[in-house]
């Protein structure tokens, strides 16, 4: 089934992503920013699947929203956050990131301008084997990528030792 | 208007672009350990998304499973990253990074 | 006219999904009627849950509200809808009046790829049952925001319990519906049998993973004898903790929690937690009838096969609603003689003619081809209901520390285990050549 509408929905989701990426770094609220966050990778993973990528928009939601986001919103609970909610919220170097991150992006248009002409400006056709992008991603993650898989498992393992020695008063 | 209705790589890039300046702008400025985490998700995000759009522009699927990587790799640096953040709560009472400043003489 | 016509009657000959052909007419009618038959299930669900609870105590339960306290529920839901919709002055408005919603919507959104048939869901997706693990995980945030925005401790005690306990149990029932994806590859049949022709692609679609039981001619729980009933067993334990429902419901814990995360809900709010609760239950049980229960597909496929028994299957759905009738009428002429009881007794006697034409229309092979998938389902399902309720009724509440053991310590273990043994069993003609090889 080919996709219907899709400039409309691209920048419905573009939109829904930047603004929840604005307010995520503006609210004075942690719980408010994490919300917004939530909102903003769940528009994330519809343009996922936009791009024909189903298995890694599933991922996203069940590991992203469902998961990660948890953490945070469990961790916000845990902390009290109303002392810091009165302070002040941007740091005292506020205006220097601020000029970096905006050289940043002109870095970005300059480079984006001059390689405006390599990518295709046509739609993008569909290759058959996204059709079975989970069964494709699993035979890639099982076959050519074996030991990067079984690397990221022992960084998981050493994350999980990580937060338990951070988070525990006494071992 | 003609390049504006047809959704190429180009505008996904600009997309994970703007994301990515969106996060380093977060973790700049901004005080509060928990939303420079957040910021910090949003700059894996904007990766992620450059990485599936060049997997459908080159029809394989190496982007994606780097993607999927990726999602590891940030579900791994929140854990330790909140355990680090309750760690310094319980001893400065403080969610606020500039005040990490102990090795600061 | 004629054009839209076509374009509707057009869906009617196919054989899937309207989702997968892609007809919107069909999308948006499928979607009413899941939204309406699921409903109907909840405020059924609300009035059997306190008969049955009530039975088992030896009480009779409602009573008064329509004969047997049939309209019980809608009373109660208009009684909800009248009632003044409360805010704390300390909350967090916008985020208390968000969770609700993000808890209905994705308990409802789940049923999406849900297959009540084999071309009776809304659509089939290839990460099927990623999507509903996903969507369904999603409910903790709307559970999270409310205890957080309520700002008052026992909403906070609540959801943090609560988000605790359903992150913790989504592992276990991760790896439990793992082990049924590792099967759907196989291609072998029997009980106790092993992979035939060797492994081919899974599939995590939900009309896949019956289509596949149906080809290994066996329902998934007794597929390598213990290890199926096995991951059920893990799935079905984690299914009742990630649905906050006793014997896990800590969350809201009367004797501790007042009400938990909702405790400063109050009229349209609440009900909307009750919903949400009662169509995730629904939702979990339709995932475990799909993955191991066969879904679709008539008890004893291959004790009982044949056209005889195929034709002979295919009267039971009607059979069972004009027993209902029949329950019905035997009840309306028990009803107490006075003319008080009138109305109730018409009305109970018009129930049973409803469901007597029900039953009756599903004899006729055009509609029962169609519809008794449906039937077998929904049947499935609430014998799953059934033993919610009847979990409800006999089991004392779990202290918060042995819920976190059983989960991490007993049914995470297990789940690998019973993960690995299908692997090996699955694989066991590769492994038998290896072992020869090396002999």
């Amino acid at each position: 089934m080919t996709p219907v509408a899709t400039p409309f929905f691209f920048y419905l989701f573009a939109a829904i992503m930047l603004i929840g990426g604005i307010l995520v770094i503006t609210r004075k609220n942690p719980v408010h920013s994490a919300l917004a966050l939530i909102v903003a990778l769940l528009a994330q993973a519809s343009i996922y699947l936009m791009l024909y990528a189903p298995f890694v928009a599933g991922v996203q939601i069940i590991l992203y929203a469902g998961g990660i986001m948890v953490l945070f919103l469990f961790v916000i609970m845990l902390v009290s956050i109303e002392r810091s909610m009165k302070e002040r919220q941007f740091n005292s170097q506020w205006v220097a990131g601020t000029v970096a991150a905006v050289a940043l992006g002109g870095l970005f248009i300059a480079v984006y301008a001059k390689a405006e002409k390599i990518f295709p400006h046509h739609a993008i056709r569909i290759t058959p084997d996204e059709l079975l992008n989970t069964q494709g991603v699993a035979s890639m993650l099982y076959g050519q990528y074996m030991f990067a898989f079984e690397i990221a498992s022992l960084l998981l393992l050493v994350a999980i030792i990580g937060a338990v020695v951070m988070a525990k008063k006494r071992i | 208007m003609e390049s504006m209705l047809h959704i190429t790589t180009l505008h996904y890039l600009v997309l994970g672009a703007a994301l990515f300046l969106l996060g380093v702008v977060g973790v700049l400025t901004r005080r509060n350990v928990v939303i420079v985490l957040m910021s910090i998700e949003l700059i894996l995000n904007a990766v992620n998304l450059n990485l599936v759009a060049f997997s459908r522009l080159w029809g394989g699927l190496h982007g994606q499973v780097f993607a999927i990587f990726i999602i590891t790799d940030a579900a791994a640096e929140a854990a330790v990253g909140l355990g680090i953040l309750i760690a310094f709560f319980r001893n400065k009472e403080t969610v606020n990074i500039d005040e990490v400043n102990l090795l600061k003489w | 006219m004629h054009a839209i016509i076509d374009y509707i009657s057009s869906y009617l000959t196919s054989d899937k999904t309207p989702g997968a052909a892609g007809n919107m007419f069909w999308v948006l009618v499928y979607i009413m009627l899941v939204f309406a038959g699921l409903s109907v299930a909840v405020i059924a669900m609300n009035w059997l849950e306190r008969k049955i609870l009530a039975h088992m105590q030896v009480r009779l339960g409602p009573m008064r509200v329509g004969p047997h306290g049939l309209l019980q529920p809608i009373a109660d839901a208009i009684k909800l809808l009248l009632k003044e919709d409360i805010m704390p002055a300390e909350a967090d408005g916008f985020v208390f009046w968000m969770a609700p919603l993000i808890v209905v919507l994705a308990a409802f959104t789940v049923f999406v790829v849900v297959p009540f048939g084999p071309t009776h869901a809304i659509t089939d997706m290839n990460i099927g049952i990623l999507f509903m693990l996903g969507v369904s995980s999603l409910s903790v945030l709307g559970i999270v925001m409310a205890g957080w925005a309520s700002n008052s401790h026992y909403p906070l005690m609540g959801a943090l319990r609560s988000s605790a306990q359903m992150v913790s149990y989504e592992i276990a029932m991760g790896l439990a519906v793992v082990s049924v994806i590792l099967v759907t590859s196989l291609h072998g049949s029997g009980l106790y049998g092993v992979g035939g022709a060797g492994a081919g692609d899974g599939t995590l679609s939900m009309i896949g993973i019956v289509r596949a039981q149906q080809e290994q001619g066996v329902w998934f729980i007794f597929k390598f004898f213990p290890l199926g009933l096995i991951a059920f067993f893990i799935f079905a334990v984690s299914m009742v903790a990630e649905t906050n429902r006793a014997p896990f419901d800590l969350a809201e814990a009367e004797s501790e929690l007042t009400a938990g995360f909702h405790t400063e809900y109050s009229g349209f709010r609440w009900s909307l937690f009750f919903l949400a609760e009662y169509s995730a239950m629904i939702a979990v049980s339709s995932i475990a009838v799909t993955l191991w229960l066969g879904g679709w597909l008539r008890p004893f496929p291959n004790l009982l096969n044949g056209d005889t028994w195929d034709q002979a299957f295919s009267f039971i759905p009607g059979i069972t609603f004009l027993f209902f009738a029949a329950i019905c009428f035997y009840n309306a002429v028990r009803m107490p003689k006075h003319p008080l009881f009138r109305v109730q007794t018409i009305g109970l006697f018009g129930f049973g003619v409803v469901l007597g034409l029900i039953g009756l229309a599903l004899f006729v092979p055009a509609v029962s081809i169609r519809v008794q998938d449906i039937f077998w389902f929904a049947a499935k399902v609430s014998g799953f209901m059934y033993v919610y309720i009847w979990f409800r009724g006999t089991f004392p509440r779990y202290r918060f520390d042995q819920l976190m053991q059983l989960g991490w310590k007993v049914l995470l273990p297990m789940g690998l285990g019973v993960l690995i043994l299908t692997a090996i069993f699955g694989l066991w003609p590769s492994i038998q050549q290896l072992i020869q090889r090396l002999i």
